[in-house]
This record gives structure tokens, C-alpha cells and sequence, in this order.
């Protein structure tokens, strides 16, 4: 009996042993959690002070004049409460809705209005680095910040590098925003039952067909939503598909931009998918579309508009 | 020989008018721009209103009549060379490489790090006078020579299929230079600045004085081949020439604005139509003509909207296609009447 007693002893220490360990663990996995959070906070900081030419985005007095030419940007800056300092945007600047009734139209990325930007006389100019124009508006001696934000990430890093810009310390701006979205989204993700789960998802953002990859900033929110995307990932954000194999990967439900312009059914044989004969089709109307292909600060948003989608259309698996 | 004088006489009267017409556009295309007249008035008073004229509208007005006049004389070159008066830098090719060299230069230097402007503007110019060098050396290949016009001009349709779709390709492998070549391809003299300008300036100076030069062995050639060699003219180097005159006027024209349709072909034909004199003197009147085409071109697009403007590749291609359209319907008339 001594033997088993002592037996008995050394596996309650054992398990005792063990409990701590898990503790420990528990705890080191906090303080892990703490420290990386913190890193993870640092490096945006760090990030967002460069634009995406790697110069810095800080000015010494906050801009008081800003024109913005992406549609993404202006949302920011207006996320941010700085949509007073606003005074020239886009063609494609939509949101808030009241932008264009009230501010100068300076044209697109593609044929933006050089001489009406100057008359206005911004203090920085926001804009893609993609955009001719950059290198024409420095060289007549406007400042300019370029910002690209392409995934969640990016849109992160962007709130930071407008908040930085605008002089909002981040806990009063940039990171409270990013915080408001992050829970938006999280209640979106909830919103969606357990069963929608692992759903394979076909995004199509545009004609061609252009899908939306996992790398995507749309790939990312089905990622969150906990449902699963068609296209593999090393297809790169927005690969061009064959209809073939669309046709071949039978996507449990399919969304679609309505930039598409058209029908699941236009393209052959899609007659025959599962998601079509069933309906399981969500064509977003022009307005949704932008607020979902858009990385910006409607994230929130976009997520919900998506987890609607997912909600009405896709199939429960079975318990 | 007094006709020919004549002629001369005429050409003269010509550039003098073609040359007025410029001064009056470049002091219009001051004038006219998204922000109105108010600019010029208050240019003395308003540093910004002064950038605006002195920094925006001249330089690109004067770079619209640039290259309205490199299109203009590369496309008389071509139609003198290839002896077609449908031959122009587009229909031979050499657009579509300049194009296909301009996408090249962006996915080289890749979009998102710009470096030195003037580095970046030679680079381009250098990649897209490559690109149309290369198109015309492919087009001249299939067509085995000169000699065949319509072989040459089917090489040339070809030859531009087939570069467009390796820009396409280049777009669709690296989609981040597909904004920016989406609106070369519109066309826009919004870009460019001043130093786009010098170095415009440079491209024609050398290309004038070239086609100048060379321009005996076109009024050769108008005579046919044999002709020409037995006038003793060294008909390979010289023919290499305009073709390097040609490439290198469409290569800087596209590099700065982009792809701007019709003015290489409609120029030498508003030309012949009004006087006909040598090449010497008619290809360098299409350039005048090119550049008084184009500035008005671009002058409109920037009127007919203000404050908005549009591309003028867009605007060129609508008028110089109804001209052409128009062109060959009284030709069909002409040729009806004639019986």
C-alpha cells in the first residue's frame, strides 16, 4: 500500500506540477500576448510614420488644406473627424454622401485635374502612389503623401500615418477608430452561425472573372468570417480565372461585385453550379460594392454587408 | 519652273500662317484651363496664378504642340518613306512598341519608387524610343523590305497586335502599372512639365534637322526605287535613318503624353491637300501642322468641359477619325464623278 500511497503522492504532485506549468503558462502566454500586442502597436507607429515612397508623413504644422485622390483616403481623413479640412477630392470619392455637393471635383487617379489642384492651394495632397500625377504636383512644389491601403493591414497603418498627419495622438484618433472597426467586424464574424462555417466562397469582383484571393482585403474579411475561399492563395490578391474553374472548385455560395454587370448565369455552364441552381448568389448593388472592395475605414461596414450575405445565402452544413 | 516656285512661294505662306496660328494658340492655351481666364489677370498679384500659367498651362501647352509636331513629322517620314499615304506611327507599329517600352520602363523602375524625375522621364524615353525602334525593326522584317507596301502595312497591323498584347500581358502580370497605363493610353498632356519639354524640344531639333537632311531620298524614292539608287543616293544608310528619325519622334512623343491618335496621319495629308512641294519642305510643314493640330486639340479638351477637361487622345481620335472618314468619302465622291 506504502508504495501505491507514495505513488498516489508523486501524481498529485505531478498533477499539481502540471496545473502550475499551466498557469505559467497561461501567464507567459499573456505577458506573451502583452509584449507582442505592444509590438505589434510599436510597429505601426513605427510604419506609419514613412509613406509607401518611404518619406515621412509628419508635418510640422497639421495641414489645414488637404485634397485627397482616393477614395480609401478621403474616408480616413473623415473617419478621423478631419472632413472640414477637406477642400478638393476625386471623381470617386462617394463617402461621406454630401462630398460632392460641397467640394471641388478634381478628376480621377487617371486624369486628375493638375491646375485646379494648385488653384487650390492644399497643404498636402493625399493620393496612390500609382497615380501619374505624383511626381507633377512635386515638382510644382506641392507636398504630397502617397497611401495605398490594399489589406487590413494597410488599413491599420494608414489610419496611424493620417492620424500622425493630422497631429491626432492615436488613442484619441487612429487607434480608437481602429479599435471601433475591429469590434465591428468581430460582431459581424458572431453574427455568422457556426454551421456557415468552412463554406467555400467565390468572390468576384469584377468581370474577367476577377476573384478576390485570400491575400485580398475581401479574401481577409471571409477569412474572419471563418468561411473559406475558392482560390488558393498563391494566386495573388485579384487573380484573373478561367469560368472553368470556378465551374471545377463548386463554391458553396457565390458573391459578386455588381461592377460585374451581369449574372452568375452569363458565363457558360455556370447553369449547373450548385450555388446558382440554389440561389445562393448575393449580387451587391453599386453602393455596397464600393464599401466592400474598399479598403478604408468602413470596414465594419463591408463586414457586415458581407456576413449578411452569408447569412441569408449560405448553406448550413448538416449537424 | 515658275510652278514649282510657286509652290515654294506657297509652302512659305503656309509656315508663316501655321506659325501665327501657334503664337495665337500658345497665348490661348494660356488662357484656358480648369481655373478660367481669372488666372491670367491675376497673375501679377497671385503667386499661385502665376504657377498655374507659368508652370501648368505653358509647359503643356507647348508640349502639346511638341508632340503634335514630332507625330506630325514622324508621320510624314513614314508616309515618304514606306511611299503610303496611309502609312503613320501607328499603323507601322512603332506606337504600339513605344507603348509596350513605356509599360516595361514602369515595371522596371516599378511604380511605387519614384526616383529622380529626370532620370525617370529619360528612362521612359529611352525604353519607349526602344520599344518603336524595335516594332519598326519587326515590321520591316516581316515584311521583307520596302518594297511591298501592303505587306508592310499588314506587318505593321500585326507586328502592333502582337506588342499590344504583350503590354496587355505585362498588365496583367504586374496590375499595379495597369492605372498609369490605362491613362497613357488615354493620351494627356496633363503630365508635362518643363523639363518634359526641353527634352521634347531636343528630340525635334535633332529629328528636323535629320529628316532635313535626309529628306533628298525620299523625293528620290517618290520616283521609284531604281530611280532613286541611280541618282546615286546611299539609299540603305539613309532609309536606316528616317527609320531611327521616325522611331525616335514617336518613341519621346508617347513617352511624355501617350498614345495620341491621328495627328501623324492627318498632318501630312492637311499638308499635301494645301501645297505640294518637296519632302524637305512638306515634312517639316507636317510637323507645323502636327503641333497647330494638337494644341488645338488639346486646347479644346480643356475647354469643352472646364472645369473639367478630358484626355486629348480621346478628342484626337474622335476628330482626326471623322476627318479620315470624311477624307475617304469625298475621295469616293471624287473618284465617282471622275467616273
Amino acid at each position: 500500500m506504502q508504495p501505491r500511497h507514495f505513488d498516489g503522492g508523486r501524481l498529485a504532485a505531478a498533477i499539481e506540477m502540471i496545473q502550475r506549468l499551466r498557469e505559467g503558462c497561461a501567464w507567459a502566454a499573456l505577458l506573451w500576448a502583452l509584449v507582442a500586442g505592444a509590438v505589434h502597436a510599436a510597429d505601426v507607429t513605427l510604419t506609419a510614420q514613412k509613406d509607401d515612397r518611404g518619406r515621412p508623413v509628419a508635418m510640422a504644422q497639421p495641414p489645414q488644406r488637404i485634397v485627397s485622390l482616393l477614395p480609401s483616403l478621403t474616408e480616413t481623413v473623415c473617419a478621423l473627424g478631419a472632413c472640414d479640412k477637406l477642400v478638393g477630392v476625386d471623381r470617386y470619392s462617394n463617402w461621406p454622401k454630401n462630398l460632392h455637393a460641397t467640394l471641388p471635383v478634381l478628376g480621377g487617379g487617371m486624369d486628375p485635374h493638375v491646375e485646379a489642384i494648385v488653384a487650390l492651394k492644399p497643404d498636402v495632397v493625399l493620393l496612390s502612389n500609382a497615380s501619374r500625377v505624383v511626381e507633377r504636383l512635386e515638382a510644382l512644389g506641392l507636398r504630397t503623401v502617397t497611401l495605398e491601403p490594399r489589406t487590413q493591414a494597410d488599413v491599420h497603418r494608414v489610419l496611424h500615418s493620417i492620424g500622425l498627419l493630422l497631429g491626432l495622438p492615436p488613442e484619441q484618433g487612429a487607434e480608437r477608430e481602429w479599435q471601433r472597426l475591429q469590434a465591428g467586424v468581430e460582431a459581424a464574424a458572431q453574427s455568422v452561425p457556426t454551421a456557415v462555417h468552412g463554406a467555400r466562397v467565390y468572390f468576384e469582383v469584377s468581370r474577367g472573372p476577377y476573384a478576390a484571393g485570400p491575400s485580398s482585403f475581401i479574401g481577409e474579411l471571409l477569412t474572419r468570417m471563418h468561411v473559406g475561399n475558392v482560390v488558393p492563395a498563391d494566386r495573388g490578391p485579384f487573380p484573373r480565372l478561367n469560368p472553368e474553374f470556378i465551374l471545377r472548385a463548386r463554391p458553396d455560395v457565390i458573391l459578386m461585385g455588381n461592377h460585374s454587370m451581369q449574372l452568375a448565369h452569363a458565363y457558360p455552364g455556370w447553369a449547373t453550379l450548385d450555388a446558382v441552381k440554389h440561389q445562393r448568389v448575393c449580387a451587391f448593388n453599386a453602393e455596397d460594392s464600393t464599401t466592400v472592395v474598399r479598403p478604408g475605414p468602413r470596414m465594419d461596414e463591408a463586414a457586415r454587408i458581407i456576413a449578411r450575405c452569408l447569412v441569408e445565402k449560405a448553406p448550413r452544413r448538416a449537424p | 519652273m515658275s510652278n514649282v516656285s510657286k509652290a515654294v512661294v506657297r509652302s512659305r505662306w503656309l509656315a508663316v500662317v501655321l506659325l501665327a496660328a501657334t503664337a495665337v494658340l500658345v497665348v490661348l492655351g494660356a488662357c484656358v484651363g480648369s481655373t478660367g481666364w481669372e488666372s491670367v489677370w491675376r497673375m501679377r498679384s497671385d503667386p499661385v496664378a502665376q504657377q498655374i500659367v507659368w508652370d501648368i498651362r505653358f509647359p503643356r501647352t507647348l508640349g502639346a504642340w511638341l508632340a503634335g509636331a514630332l507625330l506630325g513629322l514622324a508621320g510624314a517620314v513614314a508616309q515618304g518613306l514606306f511611299r503610303n499615304p496611309l502609312a503613320d506611327p501607328y499603323l507601322l507599329g512603332s506606337a504600339s512598341g513605344a507603348a509596350l517600352g513605356g509599360a516595361a520602363a514602369m515595371v522596371l523602375s516599378g511604380t511605387a519608387a519614384i526616383g529622380m524625375e529626370w532620370m525617370q522621364r529619360l528612362g521612359m524615353t529611352g525604353m519607349a524610343f526602344a520599344g518603336a525602334a524595335l516594332a519598326v525593326l519587326l515590321t520591316l522584317t516581316l515584311a521583307q523590305g520596302v518594297q511591298n507596301s501592303l505587306r508592310m502595312l499588314l506587318a505593321g497591323v500585326v507586328v502592333g497586335v502582337v506588342l499590344g498584347a504583350v503590354r496587355d500581358m505585362l498588365e496583367l502580370r504586374y496590375p499595379d502599372i495597369l492605372q498609369p497605363m490605362k491613362a497613357f493610353s488615354l493620351g494627356s498632356t496633363a503630365f508635362i512639365g518643363w523639363p518634359a519639354c526641353l527634352l521634347m524640344v531636343t528630340a525635334w531639333t535633332v529629328c528636323a534637322l535629320a529628316a532635313w537632311s535626309l529628306a533628298r531620298v525620299l523625293d528620290g524614292l517618290t520616283l521609284g526605287e531604281s530611280t532613286a539608287a541611280s541618282l546615286g543616293l546611299p539609299l540603305g544608310p539613309m532609309r536606316a535613318g528616317l527609320i531611327a528619325v521616325m522611331a525616335l519622334a514617336t518613341g519621346t512623343a508617347v513617352a511624355q503624353t501617350g498614345l495620341i491618335a491621328f495627328v501623324g496621319l492627318a498632318a501630312p495629308h492637311l499638308v499635301r491637300s494645301i501645297v505640294s512641294v518637296g519632302h524637305a519642305r512638306s515634312t517639316l510643314l507636317s510637323s507645323l501642322m502636327g503641333g497647330v493640330v494638337l494644341l488645338t486639340a488639346d486646347i479644346l479638351a480643356r475647354w469643352l468641359m472646364a472645369p473639367e477637361e478630358l484626355p486629348v487622345g480621346v478628342l484626337t481620335a474622335l476628330l482626326g477619325g471623322s476627318y479620315l472618314l470624311w477624307l475617304m468619302h469625298r475621295g469616293h465622291a471624287v473618284r465617282q464623278a471622275r467616273g
